[in-house]
């Protein structure tokens, strides 16, 4: 199945089709990490986005039920080198590609991702169109054009969950993925670790929650009530909840001032808050910053931040196309953390108030696992107020 | 933390002549260590017996002995060299605030295996104690921790690591018990106290084991056997970490074996990164890699671990660390571009992973962890023809002398790539026109080999399997039939076969040219 990916720009790159026969457009951005395929696709972070994977060959564990972040792929499309044609893992119940064409998602491999990713990184992130319809490529160039871009786009809305729920009530999906330790464990897919009593009540707002954060949060005592990304401040505290969470999510933090205004009076009532990338944005802005976009984002896994509290670098797994600007941040809030390749606020903790945010992922999946212990510290503050 | 200023020379102990087993890899490491250190201006002083060396060109050190690497020669050069320091003015023996250079360092991780030995015999007999030398990047407690095989194992076993299960037993009785705990063929029995633990051996099945334990049991003079489960066949991964004094640690490269366990690394086809592992499982051996350095105490600098994985569950077995730079590190610093012996050295007299420049991007810390949009293959390169005595089967004790190393944006390019760099006359997997010698029959390059060749090519570790592997797509052997004799995943195996259909498709498609 002969397909073809074309930018905005007019570049057309010519490959072969995986996963659904279809027409995708999205804003095309590159992931530096080498395992973790399965994760980045499910991750909604990705909506709207196009995901090129600069590791060559993708595909060669295959999917399994047990490395979703959430109940779908959120990708507009995965552009690829090379597709493993054979799956090798112990865990694996599918293949890239048929995973792919379930959910309606093109694919194209035989890709110079190489050439790709230095075009996004000298013209800054551009939108593209995915296609396995034999359409002209100069037609599929005008549609890339006529797309429009990620800036001002709301897909909160879309990925968030429609109604609130308790996380995980019966313990059946949170315990950290181990290892078989001898050879007669019998089903080596259900190793897991137990888990601490569910004894503090917290609010996550979800915005597009990866589920790993919510099996961290679980892992670490917490009982989570899961609220839909519009609910206003005061019906949230209704839960009386000990903290509150914010999530990561996609698009464009500028575009959301509803929710800004209501994580702006969870503030104000000086209740302990954690927040991730777009949850760290948010806050951001609640304490009056600006959002900007960055030329070519931040996604990997081997992204260096620096703790200026400890002197301590972690190694974090990031993705985001937007970074708050500390210009216009007030006195009370701290820029605690830097990335080290380009300086860019990657944490914030306000003085007087039992508030911390990081723009990188401290749930990993994929990525190190450097920064779990964040949730801990999310504890440690709630507790900490008795 | 800035750099040390206590200190005022550093003595490196290079690794010697080159054998089986420690190549100019060492060469590479303390070339770039003496010129780290010199850089920082520190006194450099080297000792290595292998006058054919890099490191051994005046311009690297201040002061350069060729003199064999024993403990003696090295005892005597410190002892000169302290009078040396005397005589310059340098304030060895005051006792000093930490602010004054008036120290003499002995820096014994980047001269592989004979550097650290040389170095361990005279923290043993008190030499460096008594001379006031101090170790540096790490210290001989950590060394001591890593290098022994049971200390190791209990520590592992401590920080809540996967070990392989083993007993003892002293009667047939116990023998049996132990088996049936471990409940799993092979068993490897290895006799206590045996000269070169004759008596021992591996056994695949109930009827098997109980004569080895039987001999084995008769053969120890205490009457003592150790029953291991045996891995073979298994995965195996390897992992290169950098720590430094803050604790910051980084993964540099990760490695993954073609070959399964059973044949040592050094003579194994390693491919870098991990091909097969999801990152969940990956994390898992990156998060124990870490606790592995921490545990054994590797202060600074590098260090790699090695892990074998159960194909069938995924059980992951910590099997041996290398507390220094190792033949694997020059691999995985070309791999990446990350100067492991350059950094470890400047970790070892103090500085921070993030005081430390990445010499690739210029602008960004070291403290970072290599990703890479391409595939690394090291093949072996074995010289059986020069030792017709030798036994080409490949076990765990190391054969080759020599290896190749490629780079591709995909792992049949790098293969091919890197087959053809051996210099043995191939170039590639074949379909070069080019005959294959098996012992004294000769076959076309496109000839279909015999079966039973095949089979007995593949099932036991040799230089030439890596071919076998395409004889025996090409002779129809499935993908499925091919692991069973040798183990090798199946991606890598697909990779191979689609190389093969490939030449297929060449050769099928070229023109016929009239004889």
């Amino acid at each position: 199945m002969k397909a073809i990916l074309a930018l905005e720009d007019g570049t057309v790159f010519h490959g072969t089709g995986f996963g659904a026969a279809a027409t995708a457009a999205g804003e095309v951005c590159f992931n530096t990490s080498i395992t973790g395929y399965q994760e980045i696709l499910t991750d909604p972070s990705y909506k709207g986005q196009i995901v090129t994977m600069t590791y060559p060959l993708i595909g060669n564990y295959g999917i399994n039920r047990q490395d979703s972040e959430s109940w779908r792929p959120h990708v507009s499309g995965l552009v690829i080198r090379e597709l493993a044609s054979v799956v090798s893992s112990w865990r694996a119940e599918q293949n890239l590609s048929s995973y792919l064409q379930e959910y309606g998602i093109p694919g194209i491999q035989g890709i110079d991702t190489r050439a790709l990713t230095r075009r996004l990184r000298v013209r800054g992130s551009l939108v593209g169109v995915i296609s396995t319809a034999a359409i002209d490529p100069s037609q599929a160039v005008e549609q890339a054009k006529a797309w429009g871009g990620m800036a001002g786009r709301d897909y909160v809305s879309e990925v968030t969950h429609q109604n609130a729920f308790v996380w995980d009530e019966h313990d059946l999906e949170s315990a950290e993925f181990g290892l078989a330790r001898d050879h007669q464990t019998p089903n080596p897919r259900h190793v897991r670790h137990p888990l601490p009593t569910a004894d503090i009540p917290i609010v996550a707002y979800d915005f597009g929650m990866k589920y790993n954060i919510l099996r961290r949060l679980r892992q670490k005592g917490f009982r989570v009530q899961v609220v839909p990304a519009h609910t206003p401040a005061a019906e949230a505290l209704k839960y009386k909840p000990a903290g509150i969470f914010l999530s990561n999510g996609p698009g464009d933090p500028g575009a959301l001032p509803g929710i800004v205004r209501e994580v702006r009076s969870l503030v104000d009532t000086g209740i302990p808050i954690f927040g991730i990338c777009l949850g760290h944005q948010l806050l951001g802005q609640a304490f009056g910053a600006k959002t900007f976009k960055l030329k070519f984002g931040h996604r990997g896994g081997n992204q260096p931040v620096k703790d200026y509290e400890t002197g301590r670098v972690e190694i974090t797994a990031q993705n985001h196309g937007f970074a708050v600007d500390p210009d216009q941040l007030p006195p009370e809030v701290s820029v605690n953390r830097r990335n080290l390749n380009d300086q860019t606020v990657e944490g914030l903790r306000h003085r007087t108030k039992p508030i911390f945010c990081v723009q990188y992922h401290p749930e990993a999946a994929p990525g190190p696992h450097d920064s779990t212990p964040l949730f801990d510290e999310f504890r440690t503050l709630i507790e900490g107020r008795g | 933390m800035p750099k040390r200023t206590d200190i005022h020379s550093v003595l490196i102990i290079g690794a010697g002549p080159i054998i089986i087993g420690q190549a100019c890899e060492f060469d590479y490491s303390g070339t770039q260590a003496c010129k780290a250190l010199r850089e920082e201006g520190y006194r450099v002083i080297l000792v290595n017996s292998n006058p054919a060396t890099i490191m051994t060109d005046p311009e690297f050190a201040d002061r350069t002995y060729i003199e064999p690497i024993t403990p003696l020669a090295v005892e005597k050069i410190l002892v000169r060299e302290l009078e040396e320091m005397r005589r310059m003015g340098v304030p060895v023996d005051a006792p000093g605030d930490g602010s004054t250079p008036g120290k003499l360092v002995l820096l014994p991780t980047l001269g592989g295996q004979t550097a650290l030995n040389t170095a361990m015999a005279l923290h043993r007999t008190g030499v460096l104690q008594r001379l006031g030398v101090e170790m540096i990047g790490a210290k001989a407690d950590a060394i001591q921790r890593g290098e022994d095989r049971e200390t190791f194992k209990q520590l592992m076993i401590q920080i809540g690591l996967d070990v392989p299960i083993s007993g003892t037993a002293h009667t047939f009785e116990e023998a049996r018990g132990v088996a049936e705990r471990i409940g799993r063929y092979p068993l490897i029995i290895r006799p206590g106290f045996t000269l070169g633990g004759t008596g021992g051996g591996i056994a695949y099945n109930r009827d098997e084991f109980e004569e080895i334990a039987r001999r084995g049991l008769d053969l120890s003079p205490v009457s003592e056997i150790l029953i291991e489960e045996s891995l073979l066949g298994w995965k195996e991964y390897e992992m290169e970490v950098m720590r430094d004094v803050a604790d910051n640690c980084v993964i540099i490269c990760s490695i993954e074996n073609f070959d399964p366990m059973g044949v040592h690394t050094g003579d194994s086809i390693t491919v870098a990164p991990i091909q097969t592992l999801t990152d969940k499982e990956f994390q898992i051996m990156r998060d124990a890699s870490f606790a592995v350095i921490r545990a054994v105490g590797v202060e600074t600098g590098g260090s790699n671990i090695q892990f074998s994985v159960n194909p069938e569950n995924g059980r992951m077995i910590v099997i041996e660390m290398n507390p220094r730079v190792s033949r694997s590190s020059a691999l995985a610093s070309k791999a990446t571009g990350f100067p492991i012996a350059k950094i470890a050295a400047k970790l070892a007299v103090g500085y921070r992973l993030d005081e430390i420049r990445n010499d690739i991007t210029r602008e960004t810390p070291a403290s970072f962890e290599p990703t890479i949009d391409y595939v690394v293959t090291k093949i072996p390169r074995f010289a059986f023809e020069k030792f017709p005595q030798a036994d080409p089967t490949l076990t765990t004790q190391m054969k080759s002398v020599g290896e190749a190393m490629a780079i591709g944006r995909t792992f049949k390019e790098s293969l091919q790539k890197c087959l053809r760099s051996l210099e043995i006359g191939r170039s590639g997997l074949g379909g070069d026109g080019k005959p294959w010698r098996v012992g004294t029959d000769v076959y076309g390059d496109r000839e279909i080999l015999p079966n039973d060749i095949i089979s007995r090519k593949l099932s036991v570790p040799n230089a030439e399997r890596i071919f076998f592997i395409r004889h025996a797509f090409r002779a129809g052997f499935s993908a499925d039939q091919i692991f069973h004799l040798t183990k090798i995943d199946p991606w890598f195996l697909d990779q191979i076969r689609e190389l093969v259909e490939f030449e297929e498709e060449l050769a099928a498609s070229a023109p016929t040219i009239a004889a």
